[in-house]
This record gives C-alpha cells, sequence and structure tokens, in this order.
C-alpha cells in the first residue's frame, strides 16, 4: 500500500466540522447597505487613504495605497459615495480607518473581456498583482506581489498550491476548487510563471476527495503540468512549513522562507484571485467566506465585498439558531473571537463561525505530561516556555525558540490541564521583543 | 437581530476531549479488573484496606485545600494517589498503615511541594516507600490468595514467590532457578495453572503469578488484570508505548542475561517472562512509572527514564538485600527526570542533518 503523504513531525486530529456547509454552493450575497472597507487588511503598513468623505467611488478604483514595501493597494468593492472615515476594531482586534461607503442603487457590469497572460512578460503579470491589491488568502494576508517577486540569487524549484484547509468548519477553499477549479489552476499557472518554478503541485486533504477528482480531471483536460497530490488529514498541515514538508519532503529551518529551500506557496484562493486580476482585470474587492458553525440556521459559502458587515452575512445565512458563545473570524484553531456584529469581514477573511457553548473544562496545574510536545509540529517544548513567560524569564524563553511559535494552537488544543498556551506564547513574544 | 453575548478569548477555540479530571478518573478506571480480582482473592480485608487508604488520601487533600481556599477533589488525582497506595498494601496490614501512607502521600509528598503538577516523586511510592521502611514487617508479611489457601503449607504463607525465592539464595541456594526452588520447597500452585503448565511448558508458578494465584500486594498480584487496564490505557492514548514497554523489556533483558548469576547459574540463564510478571513490576511500569508528573516530558526522556527503572529494578532484585526494587529504582528515576527534561529536547523543525552538516562546513570556512 502506498504511504499517504503527511508531515511527520507533531499535529493533532480535531473533528473537521466540515459538514455544515460543504455541500453549500457559492452565493452571492445582496448589496448591503454599506461597506466598512478597512484600510489594513493586509500583513504589513497599512494603506493610505486616496479618497476623502463625501468623495463618488467606482467598482474596482483603488480607494488605498500601499505604503511601504509589505503592504498592499485596497479597492473600492461596489460604486457609491463615502459618506465618512472612521476608525474600527477588525477581528484580529487592530485598530486602522476605513471608508464607509453607501452602495448606488446601479451597479456597473463588469467586463467579461478576457485577457491573455501567455504572451506577457513576468515583471508585467506581477505589477498587475501589486496593482490589483492581492493578498493570500488564506488568512496571513502577506501581499502576494511580495511573496512572488523572486531575489536575482534564489531559484524556485517548486510552486505549491494549498489546498488543505487544515482548519475544521471552513469550506470556502474547498468551495472555490469545485466551482472555480479552472479559474484556480489557470492562476496557479500564472504564478508558476511569474516564479520561474518547474514544478507545480497542489496538496489537498484527503477529506475532500471530490475535490482531488475534479481537479484531476481539469488538469488532465487542460494538459497542465501540474501535480494534484492527496494528503493525510492532520492539523496544522495548511501551514507552508507543514505543507513543503509533505509535499516535497523539505523542512524550513527556524527563521527562513520557503524560498530557502526552493518553494513558494500559494492559497488556492489566492490563485483563483490571481487567475481573475490578470485574465479578468477585477482587482480584489469580494471574496468567499465560509459562514457556518452550529449556531448559523443556515450555512453558507458566499462571495461577498470585502467590507461587508458581519451582522449582513449573518442576517442572509438567516441569523442564529441558538445563541452562540463565541464568534470566530477565521477557523476555529487560529481565528480570531470578537464582540461585535458589526466588525467588517476583510481580504483574509476565510471564515465566519458562531460556535456553541462548549463543555466546560477546569483549569488546572501542569502535569508534564508532554502532550503539548509530542503535538508541536515545530518541535518546541510549550509546556517550558509557559512556565518561563509565566516566570518572568523571557529571555530565556526566546532563547528557547519561543520566536519560531507560529500560534498553531496544537499544544493548547490537547492540553488536560486547559493552560492557554497559545495566549502566553503570544504574551511571551510581544514582551520579550519590548525587552531587547 | 439582537446583539449574543459572546465571549472572546485567545484561539484555539476547539479543544480535545481529555482533561485533567478525566484522565485521572480514567486510570483509576484502569485499574479497576486489578482492584476488583485484588478483592476477590483476598477478601473483605482488601476492600478495608483500600477504603482507608482512599478516605484517608480524600480527606487530607480536602483539609489541604480548605487552608488554601480551593476544592481540589473534582480533579481525581486524590483519589487516585488513595487507590494505589491502598493496591500496594498486603492485604494483612493493621489498618494505620494505609492512613499513614495516603497522609504522607498527599501531604509531605505532593502538597509540600505545591500540590498537583508540582510533586517531583510519585506521591503514591512515597507513601508506600515511607510506611515499607517504617513498619516493614507487617508490610512483608504476605496472606495466600483464596485460591490457593486451602494448598499453601504454612510456613510459606506469608512469602511471595519472589521474596521467597530471593531469600533462599541468599541463604546459599544455588544452581536452581527461582521455579524449581518453589518446586523444591512445596510452594503450592493451582490446577488450573498445572493443566496449562502441562500444556504448554511454562513453569505453574509463573502461570500463578500471571493470573493472580499468588502472595502480594493486593492491586499486584494478577498481571493479567493489570495489563487489561494497561491497554486500556494505551487505547484511550492516556499513555504510550514508550514508559512501560521500555522499562519491561529492560528488566526481562538483564534478568535473562545476568539473572542466573546470583544462583550461580552463569549468563543468559535467567528468566526472560517471569521476571517481567513478578513482583510489582506490572503495577509499577504501568501505573507508577508512567505518572505524568513525575515522569520525562519528551518521548526520548522517557525512553531514557524506562531504562534507568529498569536498570535500578534489575540491580536491586538480584543484587540488593532488600525487597522493594521497583518502589525505589522509580523513586530514583523521578529523581533524575528534570535533569532529564532539562537536557533531552525534542529536534526542532527544519534542523535537519543536511542543515548541521552546512553550517558545520560553514563555520569552518
Amino acid at each position: 500500500m502506498q504511504r499517504i503523504p503527511t508531515f511527520s513531525k507533531g499535529g493533532v486530529h480535531p473533528d473537521d466540522n466540515k459538514v455544515y456547509s460543504r455541500e453549500q454552493a457559492i452565493e452571492r450575497l445582496p448589496m448591503p447597505g454599506e461597506l466598512l472597507v478597512a484600510l489594513s487588511q493586509h500583513l504589513g503598513a497599512p494603506a493610505k487613504a486616496l479618497k476623502a468623505k463625501g468623495d463618488t467611488v467606482v467598482k474596482g478604483e483603488k480607494i488605498g495605497e500601499a505604503s511601504g514595501f509589505i503592504s498592499a493597494d485596497v479597492h473600492s468593492p461596489v460604486s457609491g459615495t463615502i459618506k465618512e472615515i472612521r476608525k474600527v476594531t477588525l477581528a484580529n482586534s487592530i485598530k486602522c480607518d476605513a471608508y464607509v461607503i453607501v452602495p448606488d442603487s446601479e451597479q456597473p457590469e463588469l467586463p467579461t473581456e478576457k485577457a491573455d497572460w501567455k504572451s506577457q512578460e513576468p515583471a508585467e503579470l506581477l505589477a498587475q498583482i501589486k496593482d490589483m491589491g492581492i493578498v493570500g488568502m488564506g488568512g496571513a494576508t502577506f501581499p502576494a506581489h511580495v511573496k512572488l517577486s523572486i531575489p536575482k540569487d534564489k531559484k524556485v524549484e517548486a510552486f505549491v498550491v494549498n489546498g488543505v484547509e487544515c482548519e475544521p468548519y471552513l469550506t470556502a477553499d474547498y468551495r472555490i476548487m469545485l466551482e472555480r477549479g479552472e479559474q484556480a489552476l489557470e492562476g496557479a499557472m500564472i504564478a508558476a510563471k511569474i516564479t520561474g518554478a518547474s514544478r507545480i503541485i497542489i496538496g489537498i486533504e484527503m477529506n475532500k476527495p471530490d475535490g482531488i477528482a475534479h481537479l484531476k480531471d481539469i488538469v488532465k483536460e487542460k494538459g497542465y503540468p501540474i501535480e494534484v497530490v492527496g494528503l493525510k488529514m492532520k492539523y496544522p498541515q495548511g501551514d507552508e512549513k507543514q505543507l513543503l514538508k509533505a509535499t516535497i519532503n523539505r523542512e524550513i529551518p527556524s527563521g527562513k522562507l520557503p524560498l530557502d529551500v526552493g518553494a513558494v506557496v500559494a492559497n488556492i484562493g489566492t490563485c483563483n484571485a490571481i487567475y481573475e486580476a490578470i485574465v479578468l482585470k477585477k482587482s480584489l474587492y469580494e471574496r468567499v467566506i465560509s459562514v457556518t458553525g452550529e449556531c448559523i440556521a443556515h450555512p453558507k459559502n458566499i462571495i461577498a465585498p470585502i467590507g461587508t458587515k458581519m451582522s449582513d452575512l449573518l442576517e442572509f445565512c438567516g441569523g442564529f439558531s441558538s445563541e452562540p458563545e463565541k464568534m470566530v473570524s477565521g477557523g476555529p484553531m487560529m481565528g480570531f473571537s470578537f464582540y461585535d456584529t458589526e466588525t467588517p469581514m476583510t481580504k483574509g477573511s476565510s471564515g465566519l463561525l458562531a460556535l456553541e457553548p462548549k463543555k466546560k473544562y477546569r483549569s488546572t496545574a501542569c502535569l508534564n505530561c508532554g502532550r503539548c510536545v509530542a503535538a508541536c509540529p515545530i518541535g518546541l517544548m510549550p509546556a517550558k516556555l509557559y512556565r518561563y513567560i509565566t516566570n518572568g524569564e523571557y529571555e530565556t524563553a526566546m532563547q528557547t525558540s519561543l520566536m519560531d511559535c507560529k500560534e498553531c494552537g496544537c499544544c493548547a488544543f490537547v492540553c488536560p490541564a486547559q493552560l492557554p498556551l497559545v495566549h502566553t506564547m503570544k504574551t511571551g513574544k510581544k514582551l520579550g521583543r519590548k525587552k531587547k | 437581530m439582537n446583539k449574543p453575548s459572546l465571549t472572546v478569548s485567545s484561539s484555539p477555540h476547539l479543544h480535545a476531549k481529555a482533561d485533567t479530571a478525566s484522565i485521572m478518573w480514567n486510570v483509576s478506571i484502569a485499574l479497576a479488573p486489578a482492584t476488583l480480582w485484588g478483592v476477590y482473592a483476598f477478601g473483605l480485608r482488601a476492600l478495608l484496606v483500600l477504603g482507608v487508604s482512599i478516605i484517608s488520601a480524600l480527606l487530607c487533600e480536602y483539609l489541604l485545600g480548605k487552608l488554601h481556599n480551593e476544592s481540589t477533589l473534582w480533579d481525581g488525582s486524590a483519589f487516585l494517589t488513595g487507590l494505589l497506595v491502598g493496591l500496594n498494601m498486603s492485604p494483612s496490614v493493621p489498618l494505620f498503615i494505609p492512613f499513614l501512607a495516603s497522609v504522607f502521600a498527599i501531604f509531605i509528598a505532593k502538597w509540600v511541594f505545591g500540590g498537583l503538577g508540582a510533586n517531583w516523586a510519585n506521591p503514591a511510592l512515597s507513601g508506600r516507600v515511607f510506611v515499607f521502611f517504617s513498619f516493614t514487617t507487617p508490610m512483608s508479611s504476605f496472606v495466600a490468595p483464596r485460591t490457593l489457601a486451602a494448598a499453601m503449607p504454612d510456613a510459606l504463607a506469608s512469602a511471595t514467590p519472589l521474596s521467597f525465592a530471593k531469600t533462599a539464595i541468599a541463604g546459599g541456594a544455588s544452581g536452581m532457578n527461582s521455579s524449581a526452588l518453589l518446586s523444591a520447597s512445596g510452594y503450592p500452585a493451582t490446577g488450573f495453572a498445572q493443566t496449562i503448565a502441562n500444556a504448554t511448558g511454562f513453569s505453574a508458578y509463573n502461570v500463578d503469578a500471571f493470573l493472580g494465584n499468588v502472595a502480594g500486594c493486593i492491586g499486584e498480584v494478577s498481571v493479567l488484570a493489570l495489563l487489561i487496564g494497561g491497554i486500556y490505557m494505551l487505547a484511550t492514548k492516556i499513555i504510550t508505548w514508550h514508559i512501560p514497554v521500555t522499562y519491561l523489556l529492560t528488566v526481562g533483558v538483564l534478568s535473562w542475561i545476568f539473572g542466573g548469576i546470583p544462583a550461580g547459574l552463569g549468563i543468559f540463564a535467567g528468566s526472560f517472562f517471569p521476571s517481567m510478571f513478578t513482583g510489582g513490576l506490572v503495577l509499577g511500569a504501568l501505573f507508577m512509572a508512567t505518572d505524568y508528573v513525575t515522569s520525562p516530558i519528551t518521548h526520548k526522556g522517557q525512553l531514557i527514564y524506562a531504562l534507568g527503572c529498569g536498570f535500578f529494578t534489575f540491580l536491586f532484585r538480584y543484587f540488593g538485600s532488600m525487597p522493594e526494587a521497583v518502589s525505589v529504582s522509580i523513586l530514583l528515576m523521578n529523581i533524575i527526570t528534570p535533569t532529564i527534561d532539562r537536557y533531552v529536547i525534542p529536534r526542532k523543525f527544519g534542523d535537519t542533518k543536511e542543515l548541521r552538516k552546512k553550517q558545520k562546513q560553514e563555520a569552518k570556512a
């Protein structure tokens, strides 16, 4: 029997809970009455506002300009009027300026003309990706043009498409695979051309067999040089470190990037966005989001303009079926819980979860059971780091590789003592940096 | 839409099912077969000993918790400690002994060091070792199990097979392994064991020791019952194989190679299986050495720890003059555990052999 590939170190197996929304085809959200388009929707410096109160904007128009090397442009999702610019708090607790845009009742039709990308040079393609404000759609929102700019001294052997979607509940990438698979794969071809990669691999977990089959069919039909690889289910396989280990069996050393092992990783949703940017000339102003969880009356996968308030998404899904304990933006393992349903979605919002009250566990002291150590995909000792940080020994924690922690949540997931391990790591990193 | 009151907390928002309390209670469940066998074999007296040890452990935990304004009875750890203390008692001990052992376990071994998670020594074992060295005679006087009582000669009634063989060897008996020694002195075996022995070639004493038809502590006699509990813990992922398997195999292999020496049989003459299944080793390897708090945190560290436990057990058993090989070995390795945890650290992701080689070359250049 052939071994199904996965990463070797650590990892956990939460229930995947994708059943709520996996059969729901992507639906378009009716135009909300008001949008909150934030200027900090990506990793890096916030975009600079280009418009002022009272200005009119056109759908797809650039309204925020990238400021700094790692930053991305922001575009208007609708044609309408800017009511005001005000501070908002995003789901990940970042406070930034946001446009309040009131959409016109008539929205322009998009041109259906398709551009030819094969005749364009990589540099031209890259410039367009930057102009269209593409960022990583998996949640990390790293600007795509930065990721795809390969320094001269580096060589990319493999372009790996991340179709893992290892976070429980989320099904947005899965639906993109099924409904927009052709676009996404063409997007992957474009991205691979930019990076000059010789191999293109797409990794998908085995809980999406029809996704794997569908993409394999497309690859065969179009004759793409893409390898579709089924991966054994294990969280956090969607992290680029674990994905590269699983697909091309290379380990990224501490503090290094995929580029250092000759690879570039992009989410399948990002590939779809790249296709839309290059071929359809569409800037990144809408995305697919899974609205799901035990407490959502009718879980759905929705394509919604960026800046849509969570309350509009909830309403479209029929509201709550029962009172939720938590609302989470993103997946349940790494997503952010928030308290205000008026919070807007951003380019990185892959999911909106309403979770039922979970069994209440009682926290005890650390038992030294070693489950966190066995679960850590990076090979850290979370229990030890926890002790250092709670004792205020930030420097020792930093020396014990605290900065390598990616906050994937495996340790806290398995901890029988219910210690807030991820929370402590986050705090420790902040205080440790400050001390330096 | 009316706004729900929402909880905000750090990720992850999901949790695996096991928590401290469920683990502790599950270990107690895993001990149920051995407990039931002990009560069956040694009668209500055994139940009384268990009751005293458990109740005094719970009472002690409750009172100490009261001092700190917290109640920790729900987490099940005090119940488990009490149960383990009781299972480590001879069924005939005076009842003040399990009481003292439990109080020592909970108060001195656990709470003095800061309570659950902070103790360096396994509480139940500390309690047992404390009363063993304080009250050695009642702690090492045993009664024959119900299944053997009728056939047991009075002179042998209070010795476990292991201590009997050990005394005989220390007294100069040579040229015989323990089964032969037991046989020569008329140590009885059950009819059932004899049937199996005839059919398989194992010694009837070993079959009896495996099934639990021997004198000994309440919880240690039936290897079969303990193994059932061990399999339950492995299946529910409460423990991993690392500690118990390494521990048992180390004792087995060392005994096989060197165990014949004290009896004058030379090397490779010791017993492999019987050495693993006698004298509380299985109870120790499955339920005491695997105590989370006092064993290393990494799998690699656990292997070293279990090797150490096995080595000391072998050494004390064959070359020491006192019983208590298992308890003392585990306590010794408990002392070394923090050191193991300090130096045995897991390989970090990305820290591959190729990377190391590259770094070495760069350092040279």
